[in-house]
């Protein structure tokens, strides 16, 4: 279950509540959104990196975030919207604090990714889309991710667990319930 | 992605051995960098083994040079469609009436079913792309790079920015680098997933700002891509070929290949094989010898039935076709296509049905939804693979299906989306229609193994 990503650093689990995130930005977002504007060629083009900004620090993009950054970049709404649906990695409901990508590519389903993402849904009880109702797990299956020889595999905390098998998800998600800290599933 | 000895351990994570760099012509040069359990994503151990010498080379020749040796090397983009590269670049207006910025873009989007390709090089040689890049822009005169990066390559994004920041550190210490660094300026742009934003001008779309649908072409991009000015989008393996072309030279290169195509080529195999993995081997390698030994033959207790030569969006091949050799025409003269050289092998033991639902699935999902046979067409070709794999299909199913296939034929559609995502259908309706009308007679998956429905699960 280890993965060859050792010396990666995972990301920082957010730790806000989900209804944290108000469409105000703050001083820093403001910021960060500035350097991506001085540095565009035109504003249209900060949109994906605007988006991912936010949903950086906030998690999830919601109505009113979308609706402050249309205001402050003055691109408009409809086209953030546009592109903020567009994407599956940008989110547009609240996600769980870890979301799951479980490849559902076809090289991983030859090598058994099917049965491994029913055994993710039936632990969790969760379908595609959904997440748990203490918001530590969201489900999202994401198309091939580029490591169809290390089959089946998925994505959680921006690192790529390889060669998984059902028996272990159980063990797994225990320890990346750990890694949000509180109290385990 | 060793070759030798054959084990039953996957070994591709493993990075490959290599002869010691020396001045010698390499035979494997795109991953002649990559070293076992040692950094070789870095600077320091790029230099230390010859890295951009392809591009000291570069800076002294002049433009129309290095455009004739590309050309001249028969170098094909290693992206899928396999256009000549140098062709390619002949399109994008030079000299001093030539519109500017003009923009290179790598195509590092990689998101076709079962290409892994891209990612290992992304990951284990960061400053090869950068300096094939570097070599476009002495070449095309280019003023501003973006290397369009899949969302989901995390670590990927993490070496080529600590690549892109070590580069400019070594600009900095030697002047004759520094004219190019001052005209030509380097940026990584975070995609946020969607296989569309691999097609060249969806790509520039969605660097615009936009929904990513592709563009109408003419004009084409080399003329008026992003923001209206010249843009030449060129995949990540494309760009790694640059520097040992100009290195090496264009005979060396031109011996690399065993047939008509020159070079090498990044080949995968994925699927129930003993060592699934990447191998760096000469264009024209034979399919049989990809499989049975850099991939080690089929899994015990399991054979071939079939497979996709390149990658998710193209046609089956089989037995039959097994000693073709990996080339752009000979591959296409069986019917399928050479691709992203990332070859999906089905076993006996998993049903056709469902790998064709698989396919069309994550192809009707991705699809932008500009145009009709691909927005309905896909969708519509789902639902009718599903009833089969549930056991309800008739045989009127297959007539259909067939006729989903005529209408995403090349030439009905925007981009090549769905003309690719349709040819794992049309081919397995041909070579396994057998286990499709088993489907109806026996009103169930004769695989015992119904992937109908999977869809809601996670
Ligand atoms: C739906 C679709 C997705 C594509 N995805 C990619 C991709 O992820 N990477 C890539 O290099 N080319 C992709 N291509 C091909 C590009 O449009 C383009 O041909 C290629 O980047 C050109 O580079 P090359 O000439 O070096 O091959 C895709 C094409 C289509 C139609
Ligand atoms: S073929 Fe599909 S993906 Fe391509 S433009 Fe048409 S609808 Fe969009
Ligand atoms: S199919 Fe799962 S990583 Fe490629």
């Amino acid at each position: 279950m280890t993965s060859k990503y050792a010396q990666y650093q995972p990301i920082p689990i957010r730790q806000l509540p989900m209804d944290e995130a108000t469409g105000e930005l703050s001083p820093q977002e403001k910021h960060q959104l500035d350097l991506l504007l001085a540095a565009a060629p035109q504003p249209s083009g900060i949109s994906i990196d605007a988006l991912k900004l936010l949903q950086a620090s906030r998690g999830w993009i919601g109505d009113d975030t979308l609706l402050a950054l249309a205001e402050y970049t003055r691109l408009p709404l409809a086209a953030l919207e546009g592109v903020a649906t567009f994407y599956n990695l940008i989110f547009r409901r609240p996600v769980g604090k870890t979301v799951l990508h479980p490849c559902d590519g076809i090289s991983c389903d030859l090598m058994g990714g099917a049965g491994l993402r029913r055994r993710l849904s039936l632990y969790l009880n969760l379908v595609a889309g959904e997440t748990t109702a203490d918001h530590k797990f969201t489900l999202i299956p994401l198309p091939c991710l580029g490591a169809c020889d290390k089959a089946p595999v998925m994505i959680a905390n921006q690192i790529l667990f390889e060669r998984l098998n059902e028996q272990e998800i159980p063990a797994l998600l225990e320890t990346l319930a750990a890694e949000q800290g509180g109290e385990t599933l | 992605m060793n070759d030798e000895p054959v084990s039953n351990e996957p070994v591709s994570d493993e990075p490959m051995n290599n002869a010691p760099v020396d001045t010698a012509p390499p035979t494997k040069p795109l991953t002649r960098f990559i070293r076992p359990g040692e950094a070789c994503w870095t600077l320091a151990a790029y230099l230390a083994q010859g890295g951009y010498r392809g591009l000291e080379k570069a800076l002294g020749q002049s433009q129309e040079q290095l455009l004739e040796q590309i050309t001249a090397s028969k170098l094909r983009g290693r992206g899928g469609a396999g256009f000549p590269t140098g062709l390619k670049w002949s399109f994008m207006p030079r000299g001093a009436s030539a519109p500017s910025p003009k923009y290179l873009i790598v195509n590092a989007d990689e998101m076709e079913p079962g290409a892994f390709k891209d990612r290992y090089l992304l990951e284990q040689t960061p400053h090869q792309i950068i300096e094939g890049l570097l070599i476009a822009a002495q070449t095309l005169d280019a003023d501003t790079g973006y290397i369009f990066l899949r969302g989901d390559y995390y670590l990927a994004q993490q070496r080529l920015t600590t690549a892109l920041a070590e580069w400019q550190a070594h600009c900095l210490e030697n002047p004759a680098l520094g004219p190019l660094n001052a005209k030509f300026k380097i940026h990584i742009h975070t995609s946020a997933g969607r296989y569309i934003c691999g097609e060249e001008t969806a790509l520039i779309n969605a660097m615009e700002g936009k929904r990513a649908n592709p563009r109408a072409k003419p004009p084409f991009p080399q003329v008026a891509g992003l923001w209206g000015k010249p843009t030449i989008v060129n995949n990540v393996e494309t760009y790694c070929n640059l520097p040992h072309i100009i290195n090496f030279g264009v005979d060396w290169y031109l011996s690399l290949g065993l047939g008509q195509d020159s070079g090498t080529k990044i080949f995968g195999v994925s699927g129930r094989v003993k060592r699934p993995g990447l191998w760096e081997l000469p264009m024209g390698t034979p399919i049989r010898e990809l499989i049975e030994v850099h991939a080690g033959g089929m899994c015990d207790g399991y054979s071939l039935k079939g497979y996709l030569p390149g990658g998710g969006s193209t046609d089956f091949l089989t037995q039959a076709h097994l000693d073709t050799p990996m080339d752009y025409d000979a591959v296409g003269r069986q019917g399928s296509r050479l691709g992203t050289g990332t070859l999906i092998v089905l076993d006996d033991s998993y049903c056709p049905v469902a790998m064709v639902l698989n396919l069309i699935r994550f192809f009707a999902q991705e699809s932008c939804g500009w145009c009709t046979p691909c927005r309905d067409g896909l969708p519509w070709a789902e639902v009718l693979l599903n009833k089969l794999e549930s056991g309800l299909g008739e045989a009127k199913d297959l007539d259909q299906l067939e006729a989903l296939c005529r209408f995403a034929a090349p030439g009905t559609t925007f981009c090549a989306l769905a003309p690719g995502a349709v040819e794992p259908l049309q081919s397995a309706l041909k070579y396994f229609r057998a286990d499709f009308e088993a489907h109806i007679t026996q009103g169930c998956c004769p695989y015992n193994h119904s992937a109908a429905g999977e869809q809601h699960y996670g």
